[in-house]
């Protein structure tokens, strides 16, 4: 056997290790049975999710969260991005990285007692509001890398150039740079959507009680045994998150 | 009537070094200026500096007169053409000659448009974006945006150094017969001595921050201010106190009476390049002299016995550089 042959097979087994649970999954959420052994195809559970009140709103929950958390960090993170490209600033840069390590748990837990401390000050409460706050948190640091990659790429001169034909600083960032940048802007934020969506650690922290995310019921529900109702949901993640991943990794090659 | 452009004592010192130093040089309209030098000699720095992305940390850069050192690029009235031509990616051609009319206020943007497209033969592909242009049809459209402004000086940095050799000649004959219908003052920045002096009115020779020679091409190719502007502009064979450019010394095989300025010389190497010879040929002294000679002319021999001569007026005079 030739050593490409190898390598070859290597990576295939590499991949089935990866996605075979997914396949399982996704298999398992069209089984008629509720139990692991195939009985026959249906869609049975797919309307069980339909049907499931608490389910839906959490749904939604995720999606109000992933959108406005989306739109602020992306905004924040590539003004950001962009501060530092120009001012080249590379301890703030590397400091972002730090946040990105930071185990979750720690985040959350910080976040929490960050909320917590605020609440002495201001009439508040844990809600929507706190989750989303979380979110951009974490969001930004993601936004920056992946735009400030953009910005490396760019030719600095192209912000000269437009002041040169009178543009000011303001023009030529909207008019030029801007514009060169929305690929990554747009990569960034498909790839803070989707981190948002999944996020359940630093989200169960500081959620209220109006905001249960849609990773945290089927969290609930996992632990009080898997239905296939849980296969169904995760199986219609993975296929939306894996398009707005494909979508993000494609414009961030453009 | 002001010069159009007047540098008075311009100084640019950066953290770590001093980039220009005192430089003073007055430009008059619809002339082709070129700023010649070696790389890091403080060339780009003073054009930066009249485009205003360098700001100077002492001296007046007068603009018909009125010194715009601390405006911001755009509001003044000189526009560059970029070394890489830094056109927008995101625009089209058209868009990117109309990007500075739009943001002046200007009208009859498409008439204004379409006589620039014309004047640098760029008809029929304005709707294109960068991307799907050749390098020369790059470097048209990152004039005719320069140029749409009607500026009162057009800056140019390096314009030719990103075109191939081909086409590069091409270019630099159709930049001057350019300059001469818009009569619009150019500065060019070069590196390329041949370029800058086949090109400009006027030459500033810059070396280290200074301006080593302003003049002419004659001016600075046959009387050089020092060794070092005498060698940046072509090869010297220097004989002690003086040196005489190759083309200036002939070579031949008749028995002239010798003296100080004809000497006996046996032939070392020939270099054939296509229009001409360089022979080598070594002096009693031991000195060598390059000369260049005719491909017309029978070719010399090495180890053939020559005479060397040349004429008074072909010396150049220089004490040997101090440091």
């Amino acid at each position: 056997m030739n050593l490409k042959r190898t390598i070859g097979l290597i990576a295939a087994a590499s991949y089935l290790f990866l996605h075979v649970p997914l396949l399982v999954l996704i298999v398992f959420s069209f089984n008629s049975s509720r139990f692991t052994a195939w009985e026959g195809f249906s869609l049975k559970w797919y309307a069980a999710v339909l049907a499931d009140e608490r389910m839906l709103k959490a749904t939604w929950n995720s999606l109000i969260i992933a959108f406005v958390s989306t739109i602020f960090a992306a905004a924040v993170g590539t003004l950001a991005a962009y501060g530092m490209w120009k001012k080249k600033a590379p301890v703030l840069e590397g400091s972002l990285y730090v946040s990105l390590i930071t185990p979750e748990i720690v985040t959350g837990v910080s976040l929490l007692a960050f909320f917590q401390w605020l609440f002495h000050y201001m009439d508040v409460r844990l809600g929507m509001h706190t989750v989303i706050l979380a979110h951009i948190t974490f969001s930004i640091a993601y936004v920056v890398i992946v735009v400030a990659a953009r910005l490396k790429t760019m030719d600095g001169t192209l912000e000269e150039a437009a002041l040169d034909l009178g543009a000011n600083h303001w023009e030529a960032f909207w008019r030029v740079t801007l514009p060169n940048l929305i690929p990554g802007v747009i990569a960034a934020a498909l790839l803070a959507f989707t981190i948002s969506f999944d996020d359940y650690v630093i989200t169960a922290m500081v959620a209220g009680i109006d905001s249960e995310t849609l990773p945290m019921v089927i969290y609930g529900m996992a632990r009080k045994g898997v239905s296939p109702a849980v296969n169904a949901i995760s199986a219609i993640i993975v296929v939306g998150i894996g398009v707005l991943i494909v979508a993000s990794e494609r414009l961030q090659h453009e | 009537m002001p010069p159009v452009l007047e540098l008075r004592s311009v100084s640019k010192h950066f953290p770590t070094h001093v980039a220009v130093r005192d430089v003073s040089l007055t430009i008059d309209r619809g002339k082709l200026f070129a700023l010649l030098g070696p790389s890091g000699c403080g060339k780009t720095t003073t054009l930066r500096m009249v485009a205003g992305f360098e700001i100077p940390t002492s001296g007046q850069v007068l603009l018909n007169g009125s010194d715009i050192a601390p405006l911001p690029p755009y509001e003044r009235n000189v526009t560059t053409v970029f070394q890489n031509y830094a056109l927008f990616p995101h625009l089209t051609a058209k868009q990117n000659i109309e990007f500075g009319l739009r943001r002046k206020g200007a009208p009859d943007l498409d008439q204004k448009v379409a006589q620039v497209l014309d004047l640098v033969q760029m008809k029929g592909k304005e709707e294109r974006k960068p991307a799907r242009l050749s390098g020369g049809e790059k470097q048209r459209i990152a004039l005719a945006r320069a140029l749409v402004l009607e500026p009162d000086v057009l800056l140019l940095d390096e314009p030719l150094s990103a075109l191939d050799p081909k086409l590069r000649k091409q270019v630099r004959s159709e930049l001057k017969a350019l300059q001469r219908r818009v009569g619009i003052t150019f500065i060019i920045v070069t590196h390329d001595q041949e370029e800058a002096m086949m090109l400009a009115d006027e030459v500033a020779l810059m070396h280290k921050g200074v301006i080593a020679q302003l003049g002419t091409p004659e001016d600075i190719y046959l009387r050089p201010a020092n060794r070092f502007v005498a060698n940046f502009l072509g090869a010297v064979n220097w004989l002690g106190e003086f040196g005489v450019r190759p083309e200036a010394i002939r070579i031949t095989r008749d028995l002239l009476p010798t003296g100080d300025r004809c000497r006996p010389a046996s032939v070392e190497t020939v270099m054939f390049l296509g229009n001409s010879f360089h022979v080598q040929a070594k002096l009693s002294d031991g000195r060598s002299v390059v000369t260049e000679v005719s491909r017309l002319e029978k070719p010399f021999a090495p180890a053939e016995r020559v005479r060397v001569w040349w004429n008074q007026e072909d010396e150049i005079h220089l004490p040997p550089e101090s440091a």
